[in-house]
């Protein structure tokens, strides 16, 4: 498909704008001017229209196509949850820092205001700051706040300790923050290596980093014994809540000792992915680190009415523009409104039941290498494919020709040609059973005619793509 | 209530998808999880039907007040959105997609993005984006922390003119790193260019510059890049993406970085949030980015596609030795910022930069010959300007929001010594008739 800017036509005119009712303004001097227009399209509406709704054509998503992306969470976005987004829409965050500005956004700073509290009440933790703009902003939010209590006890630790199964944003945020990172293997059984964990702590660790459930889609059920030693070293216990989805109702990672959270709004609470974002990350803290959260805060005053208070000398800081991805936060105090206390217990034991479906269902025909019950999602390897040269790359591709999106491929990084399979609360058994007779059948094609998975896909606008070359010769703007 | 998460599963299903899995309820699908783990608590509301819950948010949005005429900007700006933009990027292809891990069935997320890159680079003139990051403040952020990586260097210089928000973020980003952050004060709402020359140094990775600043001026920092330049020192400039309509570019500048927030590019004010931040280089730093980035190939049978590329720059690859934690980007509102740029188009584009200078000047005029009132910004300025009121500004803007007009953001909070200042914010969207009323209702909040 064409480029929007190889559809140009030079001299054709897009939106009118409304006609000036000033006087035309002198220009400025010419040393503070462009040279030139930017080179932007010159289409009329209807072309811009054809060209957008064709590249959204282009697209497999949720509402066309089941979409088990595991760690991701894939749900259905209920399109109630962005209708309440629409009254919102005009409020300027600058009113806040007005005088008296702040009672013109009441609705606004309540919306962050409730969704926080609901939030503490779901996690167990003391308080949230709805600031981080993602979870890996509020994985980041997190360690500072770590490392400020630390510098607050007179310490300067080096190290944080991760599983190596966990998200890349666990390292990365550490080495941010000016860690160190320690990994800790995966033992047999699917879970950290309690052994070596407890091998690794020690005075100069100041965090431990944990997925609860793990990126395995395993509940580890020592986690209260790892808070417990990493608390008995000095170092604070890192609960990163992208598998929330999960636990809702069951397990609160804030009654079983830990620290510090953040929670993926965009996963668990229902609000669409964008195609990469926005997302939201708000992170949640025990009693002990209420002084670090971000500012500025929003806190509610004895009369009812909400306010923003600038935290004081501890806080960590500001970290966006203004109090987050607001509109993503309306979205998800939408979705918990919706579906409550007992919705959202069901959703979670749904994703549950759905996760463990397919894996029982699945595990005559691929390795299952942690073979327990699993939580929301489940992790195959296509080791047993590799043996007829098949790798895990090439059955995602078949799915797509399938009309299915494929599973998280090549991760957790400890699986040999992994598979990670979430296929959420919200998807129907015969939507499950189609998906599993899919697979059966790459499982069957690995065996009997391994180069129809390697020709695939054949349906798409595109085949197999050469990543090598565009890494090679770099092309990222068109000229 | 059965269903209320939009779950499909009929209780038939479910007993039958239990007998599979081979357990007798749901209950024994957690019994990993220990007694002692359990929830101690799960007080929320009951749920409630979509109409009711839709009502109640109603109501809470009720309780802010529109009825207001806003002359405020600060990072944020009231700007008029062509339909299409809600239309299009409302396309739950693009909304209900995720991070186009898989390019052959995510064509359409890719060439959008790769649309932005080649957008963002040419109204910016620099030669390489990244696909957004999340607003304009991390931009900055994550643009500071490649110039420390790229030049081993630990100083940053960052011009006071630059928004107080972002500059407060980059702190915040750069606290755990042993990095000295110097600020040059701003002089009479210019960059202080004498300040900055005398602070340059070896030591220094980076000045970071804001055209127009957060008092609204505009400057050429051409000069300064080059000083910058002959030390070893990166220029990070942040930009109004919508001035460059008109305005000298980045990249015109000599600029090694430029950073921005896209609010302005179609997203609506929504309480600050969600808009993106993009980050432009010069070609050599193009490795040194964080963030996804979208390249051009060719598919097994030589077709042109796109692919996510560089990702050996990532997280999900790299792990602690990534140019930056970021997983996610802003691809829904980036993608709005493209729908904007293209329903605009070239003329229209320039067309609207324009509007908002000509609008900003006419108020300027009015308001700069209210009785007792000085320009700050007395040169050269786009669509912001910075008054001096012979009163408190603080005070002054709550009598004006009184009335239903925010005025502009007092800078006292921000700059001591500038208690009397006012920031004005004049956008294509305010119309004569209430730019007219603004210097009426000023003129007597001063003198009557």
């Amino acid at each position: 498909m064409e480029l929007i800017f190889e559809k140009s036509v030079p001299g054709r005119h897009g939106t009118i704008l409304p006609r000036s009712d000033v006087p035309r303004a002198n220009d400025l001097p010419a040393g503070l001017l462009r040279g030139e227009s930017a080179g932007l399209p010159e289409l009329s509406e209807l072309e811009v229209v054809r060209h957008f709704s064709n590249l959204a054509r282009r697209n497999f998503a949720v509402d066309t196509n089941f979409y088990p992306l595991g760690s991701c969470t894939m749900k259905y976005n209920a399109k109630a949850v962005d209708e309440a987004v629409r009254p919102f829409a005009g409020a300027h965050p600058v009113l806040p820092y007005l005088s008296s500005g702040e009672a013109f956004v009441q609705g606004s700073l309540g919306v962050i205001h409730q969704l926080s509290r609901l939030l503490a009440e779901i996690t167990g933790m003391q308080a949230f700051s709805c600031q981080p703009l993602a979870g890996a902003q509020g994985e980041m939010a997190g360690i500072m706040m770590i490392a400020a209590w630390h510098r607050s006890h007179g310490q300067q630790r080096r190290f944080v300790v991760v599983p190596d199964s966990s998200h890349g944003t666990n390292p990365a945020t550490a080495a941010m923050a000016g860690y160190e990172v320690i990994s800790v293997p995966t033992a047999p059984y699917g879970d950290m290596d309690l052994d070596a964990f407890t091998k690794t702590m020690n005075n100069e660790v100041a965090a431990v980093m944990m997925t609860c459930p793990n990126t395995l889609g395993l509940f580890n059920p020592h986690v209260e014994e790892i808070c417990a030693i990493a608390h008995r070293h000095g170092a604070l216990v890192y609960c990163d809540g992208a598998n929330l989805n999960a636990i809702l109702g069951k397990v609160r990672p804030g009654d079983i000792g830990f620290d510090v959270m953040h929670v993926n709004l965009h996963k668990t609470f229902g609000t669409p992915h964008g195609g990469g974002g926005p997302g939201s990350g708000p992170v949640g803290v025990s009693e002990q680190l209420l002084p670090f959260l971000p500012s500025p805060r929003v806190t509610q005053r004895t009369d009812g009415s909400y306010c923003l208070v600038e935290a004081g000398e501890q806080s960590i800081g500001r970290l966006a523009n203004f109090y987050g991805n607001f509109g993503v936060l309306v979205r998800a105090l939408a979705y918990i409104t919706m579906l409550g206390r007992h919705g959202l217990v069901e959703v979670s034991e749904q994703a549950v039941l759905n996760a463990n479906y397919v894996m029982n269902r699945l595990k005559g025909w691929y390795d299952l290498p942690f073979d327990s019950t699993c939580m929301h999602e489940c992790v195959f390897s296509a080791s047993r494919q590799m043996k007829h040269g098949v790798h895990a790359l090439d059955i995602a591709k078949y799915l797509i020709d399938r009309g299915f999106h494929p599973p998280t491929v090549y991760f957790p990084l400890v699986v040999k040609e992994a598979m990670m399979i979430e296929p959420t609360e919200t998807e129907s058994r015969e939507t499950l059973d189609a998906f599993i007779a899919v697979m059966i059948e790459a499982a069957d094609l690995a065996e009997t005619n391994p180069e129809a998975l390697f020709q695939a896909p054949r349906t798409m606008p595109v085949s197999r793509l050469d990543e090598t070359k565009a890494a090679r010769e770099i092309n990222v703007c068109c000229q | 209530m059965s269903g209320s998460g939009y779950c499909p599963q009929t209780p038939e299903q479910i007993r039958e998808m239990l007998s599979v899995i081979g357990v007798g309820s749901i209950a024994d699908l957690f019994a990993v999880i220990p007694a002692e783990l359990r929830a101690r608590s799960f007080e929320l509301p009951d749920g409630m039907s979509e109409f009711e819950m839709l009502a109640g948010m109603e109501r809470l949005a009720g309780r802010d007040r529109r009825n207001i005429v806003p002359f405020i900007g600060g990072g944020s700006y009231d700007h008029l959105i062509p339909a299409v933009v809600d239309h299009l990027a409302g396309r739950t292809e693009f909304a209900t997609s995720y991070t186009p891990y898989q390019p052959e069935c995510s064509q359409g997320t890719l060439q959008a993005l790769y649309e932005y890159q080649t957008a963002i680079c040419r109204l910016t003139g620099m030669d390489a984006s990244n696909a957004s990051l999340y607003d304009g403040g991390t931009a900055l952020a994550e643009a500071a922390l490649m110039a420390l990586r790229i030049t081993g260097r630990k100083k940053i210089l960052m011009d006071a003119a630059v928004n107080p928000f972002s500059r407060q973020i980059v702190r915040t980003y750069l606290a755990n790193l042993a990095v000295e952050i110097v600020e040059v004060p701003a002089v009479k709402g210019q960059s202080d260019r004498q300040a900055f020359l005398a602070a340059l140094d070896d030591e220094t990775a980076a000045i970071v510059l804001q055209n127009p600043n957060f008092f609204g001026g505009v400057d050429d920092f051409s000069d300064l890049a080059a000083a910058a330049r002959d030390r070893g020192v990166l220029s990070i400039v942040a930009v109004y993406p919508l001035s460059l309509g008109l305005l000298k570019t980045p990249g015109e500048m000599g600029a090694d970085l430029a950073v921005g927030d896209g609010q302005s590019l179609g997203n609506p004010l929504c309480f600050g949030g969600p808009s993106f931040g993009f980050l432009v280089v010069k070609k050599e730093h193009i490795r040194n980015l964080p963030g996804r980035i979208v390249g051009e190939t060719v598919d097994k049978d030589g077709r042109r596609g796109f692919v996510l590329t560089l990702q050996a720059r990532e997280q999900h690859i790299r792990r602690q030795k990534a140019t930056s934690n970021i997983c996610s980007n802003q691809s829904l509102c980036a993608l709005r910022g493209l729908i904007f740029l293209a329903a605009l188009g070239r003329e229209g584009f320039a067309e609207l930069a324009r509007l908002n200078y000509d609008k900003a000047q006419y108020a300027k005029g009015l308001l700069g010959s209210v009785r007792g009132v000085l320009l700050v910004t007395a040169g050269p300025s786009f669509n912001e300007f910075t008054l001096s009121l012979p009163k408190d500004a603080a005070t002054v803007s709550e009598r004006l929001l009184a009335v239903g007009i925010a005025a502009g953001i007092p800078l006292g909070r921000w700059y001591p010594g500038m208690e009397s200042c006012l920031v004005v914010t004049v956008t294509e969207k305010r119309t004569r008739a209430e730019i007219d009323t603004l210097a009426t209702r000023l003129e007597e909040v001063l003198w009557s």
